[in-house]
């Protein structure tokens, strides 16, 4: 991707460098975002993309289509192999779901004002990744249309979900995770849908927007109970968001299987998720800027950050994987010795050092600001950490199920066509989602960015 | 009196959030009681302005994340120690520790759900209609203009009267509501 | 009885019944007629087709396909078939064992005691049946080659019983026929032949023991005086009868008493797992090497081997070597006991030094307590060698004895089959009367019965199965299965037990009694009125032989029929002749097959995907080389090019060549390859219809064992085998615990070295009051002979998954025998062991189940709730043994309904995406406790037995409380052997093992094991 001037620009005087293109106000703050929602016409680029997302989200129909019908026999699992390419991509798109949640909400208890042009997408992201990830545990099980089961309910056995197994704790903080995901991002919402219903043109644009702003009027009391709840919601998700990926790596650290019976993985869990979500928003921002136009306000300094936080992010990542390492020789157990041993030389071994280059050797280049003002090497690196840490996933479940305890009982995984086009189909889903989002709703906040430009004007106040 | 029947308030407009936070506090300076702020982002003070002191927000919420916690545990221990007893893996009937994730969920689930309705509730919304979109311009108030809002039920209003009152704020225009 | 009414409802639509049976007549799409032709056209290219398109079809996704509607046809054509008959009890009357059956209480089994047979010789068994119908095989423990064990074979007996492939209707050259047309047909096909007193007719049966039947052969070779009687089997024991002949000059059964045996030597024999009296001599063995203190013996084997077997893996000295060679350690051996007679060479190639004189001392420090053994394969004269040995030794009539035959006329079988087929190639056969035999697939290939048969005027078969010879007779007469007809069979010791129907015929086939009725012209008389004349007339002596009768019947032995020992008398200069200089060059041993013998069973489902012993194959037959051959075959120093299992080689012996998979075998003799009987098949069924190679097609008359001169030809092509175990080595870590007797004797406590005396836990601790089920298993016991693991897949009614499925890893056996070797790969000690659902107190498959649909009862089982399960293999990733089977598919067959007669009503049939496992047969638990409560008594120890302890002969497996200190399983659990599999997990199992104990001679330094 070449830079465009304004990057060059940018990158030259970059310290200084300013989370808002000069010479806004906020009228043209307003118009400029909410232009694209409203633009009559649509861009060519948007209907492509849109038409192939939409394809792919048929490939996932016809693929979870045939293994209702016939079976999840029809994926590559096996004993003892009993999770595979499902499993890993639910782990891959919740962990890719948190920084949408973390940037809105940490950055905001943090007062990082930086966030604001990412926060609204990074959130949408979020709640698309994790509706992704929420197909999985529903169609891995061998009789999905049983999937209720999982929640209490006064049922005529008198029979309760066991609240011991990691999997029905899941259910609950997935879903926790989704709702609260959603109504976050929709009290977000709400200012600019006002805005756009009081911009709109058309009466049926009016009128949707109207029924979702609520009548929302901008008064100073709802302004501050609007910002009370937002501080509030911040503070709930942030712990909301470390369980989350706690327990989706319960999932593996409470079983007794070697390769996942670890405490280091809870913190290695959460900090590997926040890298695997701003390497997506990294991804999916540096498209979007350069199409919509919006690099003066996703400018430098924000991808100069996402970086940043990336850079760091590898490296607590780096340090979970030597500990895995360690502990496993130092731990003296044999089963654990071989477990490591296995996965650095045994038949997945390729997978494994393809993970460590990914995850732990290439986001070193983080470390030159030329390269994190490259946006063209930020978007590579990016895309290269969303392979490693879906091999991350892979090694962690696949590897250590595949050579267990008994030698009688190990063996090795295969997927099969229909495991990928699942994930294919689910990558589909995302993307679809994505340009719906960025076509019908205000992908930056609005009413943020006039804050923004409030602060901006304070500031020349004062000098 | 007539007057206040037909309408719902005067509105004034401003062009800056300063120019808004004077005009608000001269506003409830001068004893007006049933005002009202209208801004395209949140501007501090402006509430306090225009006499709003404290939302009870975070106590609802609170209270909701304790009921959350506790509905939450008795849950589990009632599924597993008291409805269905049953040895699992030579676990107590009550593993406690296995059910503080759950619980926790749970607290959060409440208490986020309760700052989300909360709040809309106490802002009164959604509200289907409301006479400030009466006045034209106020499509403007998402967007880069301040409103000022006395409303005909304040005591003190008479719309000669408050309406001369509003042009000492030096407003850009003052409007009457339909109601 | 619902099923039934299924069948009713499957009857709907006539027009797929009557489609569906001109199928089965037709035996498949193209007119039956023309196949025959296809085959008589047997080119290489034919066949090389044929291997192209089977074996690899069974892991194409389109064979699938034509299974499911293959089933879906079976299904109609069954149900045409009247299953309804399979509700009727037979007319005559049978006497159920033990319990008499005022009238039949639902859902209470009802079990009959009769037998079942395997090359003529007799198991004794009870059949479980449930409302008349029969769903489980058991041992009888009354009858002296049983002792209430069964092997797989029997096991699977059932199966054959119900497979819907089963020939349903008289064939007349590819017509449906009727019984009456063809007693027609027969008697002017016999009538023209009584002027010439029926020299040209042919009787050609398998071999046969059964008293009733050989009387009626007899009146008619009486009454066609010139008339001959063949005797075949493909896998026949001709070494063994010749080498009696050969020792002692007349025919003779020979009967080992393993239980006085205190030192072994086998020659190539696997006596553990194979041939008559199996079952009871592992049985006695067994007994002889349960240690359970200091003070307690073991007896010592030895074996000498060629092909690796069960045998040789329980052996405390194993020997390979190149199957003929071992006529010269025989030969060596027995003149180091003074068989002053034997001439040879000094020493056989490659025996370690002192070896041999090490292993004689061992013998003659025990006279009358040794025993030599010689293998089915191996030539009369190692027999008779043998012979001489054990009369050296004085072991005769102490460990092992000598009786009458069991056949009823024994004979060379392969000098009778070369003679028939030359005398219808002279023409002189008008006609050909086949009683079960296949000669079409298995006689030796060069009497090229495919091309002569044809040449027959009057053929007719008498077959369960309409197969390879079928479609070349005339007529096909579906043939009644042993548990739908009466009958009679010899046990391996001459015990006469009466074979009686549990069900009448399913298709109304044909017994062999009732064949040979119509033969002799007494059609009118039902088969059972022979057997018991028969018997009747043998005990003209008693009064009252209807008491007789029916204690025969309750007991499913006939009292005093046990062949008396005979008094021998050993013909000079045995092995006086030196040893026939045999050729060099690679050497062929053909074997019949562990699980599907000479390819009676290769429809049996069960049978096939029985993963065999020593390989853990399934669905394949393999030619197996040892990893020295492997590499000299590669032709080439470069690993790359050594032979490597699963590469597809051509086999040229005798010019002819077959194509077949190598299986690089850690323990084979060098520049040996064996090959199995019994796959190939081209007309066998669903199931077995093209699964492996067809070993018969390079197995001459000359050499119906062992042969050489063999070549090998990498085709370049692979040939993906199915096994359930991929590795073989315990990796250091300690899943069989293993010591010498002296180590043991030394530390008595080794198996619980790192034991922890109460591991600690976070929680507090279940009490577990009342009855505490547990299982021991003694892996010193354990021949790995696999007949638990198709006694379980009888009894929980556990699904066939297939080969490709098998392949993938999603076998469904509840119980698995795992298989490791230790050692050099050139010669490994292997060793066997049962792993099945270890019940912990702590499962950890229990706690992660998001359902609990897997949760521990009161009396310490892991239970698994069918119909709770969700399906997210959650525990089976969580069990460190592995012993949890998914259902990854609908792999229970819901739609064929001759299967739903098969399966056990008190265990439900899983669906798809619902996890199973080892239930330690809760619904067996449950029955015994129900009865318990009903008499208002303690539940006795010994009283449950699951059905792998059932099975076991060798007595490996004991189930009972352990909260008694007196049963069985505490006093196990209580020796010093005993120790908990994977026990540092703190899973607490309460499945625990004993550990294994070898007895090697301290002379012999060098063992096998290092």
């Amino acid at each position: 991707m070449a830079d465009s001037p304004s990057d060059k620009l940018a990158a030259a005087e970059f310290a200084s460098a300013p989370i808002l293109g000069p010479g806004y106000n906020y009228a043209s703050v307003t118009d400029k975002i909410s232009a694209i929602v409203l633009a009559r016409r649509t861009p060519k680029w948007w209907i492509v993309g849109f038409l192939v997302s939409f394809a792919l989200v048929m490939l996932l129909m016809v693929s979870v289509t045939y293994l209702v019908v016939a079976g999840v026999g029809i994926w590559g699992i096996q004993i003892p192999v009993g999770w595979g390419f499902a499993i890993i991509n639910f782990v891959w798109w919740i962990g890719i779901g948190h920084a949408g949640t973390l940037i809105s909400a940490i950055l905001l208890l943090l007062r990082q004002t930086w966030r604001t042009s990412i926060n609204r997408f990074a959130e949408a992201m979020t709640l698309f990744a994790v509706s992704c990830a929420g197909i999985f545990p529903l169609i891995h099980m061998g009789r999905p249309w049983l999937a209720y089961w999982l929640f209490p309910y006064p049922d005529t056995m008198k029979m309760w979900p066991n609240f011991r197994s990691p999997l029905v704790w899941d259910a609950f903080a997935v879903s926790t995770y989704a709702t609260v995901s959603l109504l976050f991002w929709f009290i977000g919402l709400i200012p600019d849908l006002a805005t756009l219903r009081d911009r709109a043109k058309n009466r049926p644009a009016k009128l949707i927007y109207g029924l979702l702003a609520m009548g929302w009027r901008g008064s100073a009391v709802h302004w501050e109970r609007h910002e009370t709840a937002s501080l509030l919601l911040a503070g709930l998700a942030t712990p909301l968001v470390l369980s989350v990926h706690t327990i989706v790596s319960f999932d593996f650290a409470f079983a007794i299987v070697p390769g996942w019976h670890a405490t280091i993985f809870p913190p290695y869990f959460v900090a590997g998720a926040i890298y695997a979500g701003f390497a997506m928003v990294l991804t999916l921002s540096i498209p979007i800027r350069k199409l919509f136009h919006l690099e003066d306000f996703i400018t430098m300094r924000h991808l100069d950050n996402m970086g940043k936080v990336l850079l760091a992010t590898a490296l607590i990542v780096g340090y979970g994987y030597m500990m895995e390492a360690f502990s496993a020789f130092y731990s003296g157990n044999q089963y654990e010795r071989f477990m490591i041993l296995n996965r650095m030389t045994g038949p997945y071994a390729p997978m494994y050092w393809l993970l460590i280059a990914c995850n732990i050797v290439t986001p070193q280049f983080l470390w030159f600001r030329k390269v994190r003002a490259k946006v063209g090497a930020l978007f590579a690196i990016a895309m290269v950490v969303n392979l490693g840490m879906w091999l991350e996933r892979f090694v962690i479940v696949v590897t250590s199920l595949h050579r267990d305890f008994l030698p009688s009982s190990w063996g090795t995984y295969y997927p099969t066509r229909w495991d990928i086009f699942t994930f294919v189909g689910t990558i589909g889903l995302f993307l679809f989602l994505v340009f719906l989002f960025i076509r019908y709703l205000p992908l930056i906040s609005i009413f943020e960015m006039r804050t923004l430009v409030a602060s901006e004007e304070e500031k020349k106040a004062v000098n | 009196m007539k007057q206040q029947e037909t309408i719902y308030g005067l509105m004034a407009e401003f062009a800056t959030p300063e120019q808004l936070l004077e005009a608000a506090r001269h506003t409830h300076e001068a004893g007006y009681r049933r005002i009202d702020a209208f801004a395209p982002f949140p501007i501090e003070g402006l509430a306090h302005a225009v006499g709003f002191h404290r939302t009870r927000l975070p106590l609802v919420v609170l209270v909701a994340g304790i009921i959350g916690g506790c509905s939450g545990f008795f849950l589990q221990y009632y599924a597993a120690a008291v409805s269905y007893p049953v040895n699992v893996g030579g676990r107590p009937l009550n593993s406690w520790p296995a059910f503080i994730p759950v619980t926790f969920e749970i607290t959060i689930l409440f208490a986020a759900a309760a700052a989300v309705f909360g709040m809309l509730a106490m802002n009164g919304l959604p509200t289907p209609y409301h006479p400030v979109f009466n006045v034209p311009r106020f499509a403007l108030a998402s967007r880069d203009r301040f409103f000022l809002c006395i409303k005909a039920l304040d005591p003190m209003f008479d719309v000669e009267q408050t309406r001369k009152f509003l042009h000492t704020l030096s407003p850009r225009e003052v409007t009457e509501i339909e109601p | 009885m619902e099923f039934m009414d299924s069948d009713r409802k499957n009857t709907g639509q006539p027009d797929v019944d009557n489609s569906a049976l001109r199928k089965a007549a037709s035996g498949g799409e193209t007119p039956r007629f023309w196949r025959g032709f296809d085959e008589l056209a047997d080119t290489p290219e034919f066949r090389n087709h044929k291997e192209n398109e089977f074996p690899h079809g069974a892991n194409d996704p389109d064979a699938k396909l034509d299974r499911r509607d293959l089933l879906k046809v079976m299904a109609a054509s069954a149900a045409f078939a009247g299953l309804s008959g399979c509700t009727k009890l037979p007319n005559q009357k049978i006497v159920p064992y033990v319990r008499q059956p005022e009238q039949i209480i639902p859902g209470k089994a009802l079990f009959y005691a009769t037998a079942v047979t395997l090359g003529g010789v007799a198991t004794g068994v009870l059949v479980e049946s449930h409302m008349a119908r029969p769903t489980k095989i058991e041992g009888n423990p009354d009858h002296p080659g049983s002792l209430g064990a069964t092997d797989a074979f029997s096991q699977a007996s059932i199966l054959g019983l119900y497979d819907p492939d089963r020939s349903q209707a008289e064939i007349h050259d590819g017509r449906i026929g009727s019984w009456a047309e063809f007693q027609e047909e027969l008697s002017t096909a016999l009538g023209a032949e009584k002027g010439n007193n029926g020299s040209g007719v042919r009787l050609l049966t398998p071999t046969v023991t059964s008293p009733t039947l050989g009387d009626q052969i007899n009146t008619f070779l009486k009454a066609y005086p010139s008339a001959k009687w063949v005797q075949y089997e493909s896998a026949t024991r001709d070494n063994i009868r010749e080498g009696a002949k050969l020792a002692f000059g007349e025919y003779l059964n020979t009967v080992y008493r393993m239980d006085q045996a205190d030192v072994i030597l086998t020659l190539d024999s696997d006596f553990l797992t194979s041939g008559p009296g199996c079952l009871r001599y592992a049985r006695d063995f067994a007994r002889k090497r349960r240690v359970e203190g200091p003070e307690s013996k073991m007896n010592r084997l030895y074996a000498v081997e060629c092909t690796p077997t069960n045998t040789g893996a329980m052996a405390d000295h194993r020997l390979r070597m190149r199957a003929s060679d071992i006529e010269g350690l025989a030969r060596a051996v027995a003149r180091e006991l003074g068989v002053s007679t034997v001439a040879g060479p000094v020493a056989p190639p490659n025996v370690p030094a002192g070896w041999i004189p090490a292993l004689a001392r061992d013998l003659k420090q025990h006279p009358g307590a040794s025993l030599i053994v010689a293998g089915d394969q191996q030539p009369p004269i190692v027999h008779a060698l043998a012979h001489a040995i054990n009369q050296a030794l004085g072991n005769t009539d102490k460990t092992v004895y000598f009786t009458a035959p069991l056949e009823v006329s024994p004979a060379n079988q392969w000098e009778g089959i070369s003679q028939l087929a030359a005398d219808i190639r002279a023409r002189s056969v008008t006609t050909l009367l086949i009683l079960g035999c296949n000669p079409v697939y298995d006689a030796p290939v060069d009497l090229g019965f495919k091309e002569i048969l044809p040449k027959v005027a009057f053929s007719a078969r008498l077959g369960l199965s309409e197969d390879e010879t079928s479609a070349l007779c005339h007529w096909h007469i579906p043939q009644a299965h042993e548990l739908e007809s009466w009958g009679d069979a010899r046990g391996y010791d001459g015990t006469a037990s009466v074979i009686q129907p549990l069900i009448a015929p399913l298709y109304g086939g044909k017994s062999e009694v009732d064949f040979l009725a119509v033969i002799n012209g007494q059609s009118a008389k039902p088969s059972h009125d022979f057997v018991h004349d028969y018997w009747q007339a043998q005990r003209a002596g008693v009064e009252r032989f209807d008491v007789f009768w029916e204690k025969t019947l309750r007991d499913g032995v006939v009292d005093g029929t046990a062949l008396p020992p005979k008094q021998v008398s050993l013909k000079p200069g045995i092995g006086a002749e030196p040893p026939a200089t045999e050729a060099q060059g690679l050497e062929i041993v053909f074997r019949p097959d562990h699980t599907i013998w000479d390819g009676r069973f290769s429809n049996n489902g069960w049978l096939q995907e029985l993963p065999k012993p020593l390989t853990l194959l399934t669905w394949d037959s393999v030619a197996m080389v040892s990893p020295k051959t492997a590499q000299r075959l590669g032709g080439s120093s470069r690993p790359a090019d050594y032979l490597k299992s699963e590469d597809a080689v051509e086999l040229k012996y005798k010019g002819r060549t077959i194509v077949a998979p190598v299986w690089v075998m850690p323990g084979h003799a060098d520049e040996s390859v064996t090959v199995f009987l019994g796959y190939g098949r081209r007309r066998s069924g669903r199931v077995g219809t093209g699964a492996g190679f067809d070993a018969g097609w390079i197995r001459p008359l000359a050499t119906p064992w062992i042969g050489t001169g063999l070549e090998i030809r990498k085709t370049g092509d692979r040939w993906a085998l199915a096994t359930t175990q991929t590795q073989s080595t315990m990796e250091g870590r300690e899943p069989i615990r293993i010591a010498t007797l002296d180590e043991y004797l030394k530390n008595p406590k080794f198996a619980q070295a790192e034991a922890e005396e109460n591991p600690l836990s976070l929680y507090p601790e279940v009490k577990y009051e009342g009855n505490q089920w547990g299982m021991a298993i003694d892996l010193n016991a354990c021949t790995g002979c696999g007949g638990c693991v198709v006694a379980c897949q009888a009894e929980n009614n556990i699904a066939v998954v297939g080969k490709k499925e098998v392949m993938i890893g999603r076998h469904m056996h509840w119980i698995r025998i795992d298989r490791y070797y230790e050692g050099g790969v050139d010669d490994p000690s292997t060793y066997h062991e049962p792993v099945l659902c270890m019940h912990c107190e702590n499962a950890p498959c229990e706690v992660v189940c998001p359902v609990a649909a897997t949760v521990h009862s009161p009396e310490g089982l892991n239970e698994m709730v069918y119909n709770r399960c969700v399906g997210t293999r959650y525990c089976s990733n969580n069990c460190p043994y592995k012993v949890r089977r998914f259902n990854f598919y609908l792999y229970s067959d819901w739609d064929t309904p001759s299967l739903f007669g098969m399966r056990n009503p008190n265990v439900s049939v899983r669906s798809r995406g619902v996890m199973e496992k080892c239930s330690y047969c809760v619904q067996r638990i449950n029955a015994v406790k129900i009865d318990a409560e009903r008499q208002d008594r303690p539940i006795r120890d010994g009283e449950i037995v699951t059905a792998c302890q059932q099975s076991c002969p060798s007595e490996a497996i004991v189930f009972g409380n352990i909260n008694d200190p007196d049963s069985r399983v505490s006093k196990l659990k209580a020796m010093n052997r005993n120790y908990k599999l994977l026990e540092e997990l703190n899973t607490r199992p309460r499945t625990t093992y004993l550990a294994k104990l070898r007895n090697p001679n301290p002379e012999i330094e060098k063992t096998p094991a290092v």
